[in-house]
């Protein structure tokens, strides 16, 4: 069972790109872009965890008690807030693309030009 | 190429990426069996070094304090890139479409304050328990977004007013430099924190790093406003047309 966590993790990755080769919709692909990204919170944490430990925070917690590592933590949260802008940036995108080319099927928008 | 050719395609190469994927993290320490150091290092060393309890918020502003900096600055370029695309392309100020509910404004608007101050809490007492910037930052942006929700646009278009969040931006993200650029002018490292530690357990901990903190939080809650204006205006024109 130790290894479920990171199957987990390829196993949302590998979905999350299905869904933006297969995607008809600029909307829905960056949505499975965020699933594709998630995976890397599940990795990372699931890394850092320790068995039996404790959140990484020692407020009324005696120093020295088993806690889990908080560098992938620190990596996640990041990770979390950077994605939400990036996903604002390409929605954005897809806005300007169905301003310019009607639809936002990427099967339907033809050649690209310019 | 064809639906179906492509669906082939990503298959074939998804098979392989799994596996390699599946080979790479067989490779991994068993799941809750971390070996360390790091994580085990700084959950021995933080409080008793930095006077602060919240290790992760610890390690974001304090010990990879200069990687946050990129990171708050791919944040920044992302919100400056939404910017760049969405901005002036509409000129209405007003929708019309007011919330009529009294107790639907009266209540929103009351807890446009509280979920604003749980913000602020999380931010000030980010060394302490769990929270700091950028989760602070992102509950008082959701906050003001409420009173779109709970009163209507000509409301919440004062607080998304790009006027004084792009200056307030500028500011979060600038001033997550000029603590470290002040760190240097005094001949220490980079973002090296100063100040000592603190009081462990108070509000006062966390040395310089509780400034980084703050300018995160300022950089992150302006940053959600610009876009929660900007996405914001490209919704209310449909509506500002459709009824005239």
């Amino acid at each position: 069972m130790s290894f479920l966590p990171y199957a987990i993790a390829a196993w949302i990755c590998l979905v999350g790109l299905y869904g933006i080769v297969t995607s008809r919709n600029l909307i829905h692909l960056a949505v499975c872009l965020t699933v594709t990204q998630s995976s890397t919170y599940l990795l990372l944490l699931s890394i850092g965890y320790v068995r039996g430990g404790g959140p990484p925070i020692f407020a009324g917690v005696a120093l020295g008690t088993t806690a889990v590592d908080p560098v992938v933590q620190a990596l996640t949260l990041t990770d979390i807030v950077v994605s939400v802008t990036v996903i604002a940036l390409i929605l954005a995108l897809a806005l300007d693309v169905h301003h310019t080319s009607g639809t936002i099927d990427p099967d339907e928008m033809g050649e690209l030009s310019g | 190429m064809t639906r179906r050719a492509r669906i082939g395609v990503f298959l074939a190469a998804g098979a392989a990426l799994g596996a390699l994927l599946l080979w790479a993290y067989a490779g991994l320490p068993g799941f809750g069996h971390y070996r360390g150091p790091y994580g085990f290092v700084l959950n021995r060393i933080a409080t008793p070094e930095r006077h602060v309890t919240n290790v992760v918020n610890a390690t974001t502003y304090d010990i990879r304090g200069f990687d946050t900096l990129g990171e708050e600055y791919i944040l920044f370029a992302a919100v400056v890139g939404v910017v760049l695309l969405l901005r002036g392309r509409s000129g209405h100020r007003d929708a019309g479409d007011r919330v009529h509910s009294d107790l639907v404004r009266a209540g929103g608007t009351i807890m446009v304050g509280g979920v604003a101050l749980v913000g602020l809490w999380l931010v000030a007492f980010g060394f302490v328990t769990p929270g700091g910037g950028f989760q602070g930052g992102v509950v008082v942006a959701a906050g003001l977004l409420l009173l779109y929700l709970a009163v209507g646009y000509r409301a919440w278009s004062a607080a998304g007013d790009e006027r004084h969040l792009d200056p307030l931006e500028a500011i979060g993200a600038g001033g997550y430099v000029v603590v470290g650029l002040v760190a240097l002018a005094i001949g220490l490292p980079f973002l090296k924190n100063m100040l000592g530690g603190g009081d462990s357990g108070t509000i006062w901990s966390g040395g310089s790093a509780s400034f980084v903190n703050w300018a995160a939080a300022i950089e992150v809650a302006a940053a959600n406003l610009v876009l929660y204006s900007e996405f914001l205006k490209q919704y209310i024109v449909p509506i500002a047309r459709r009824r005239g």
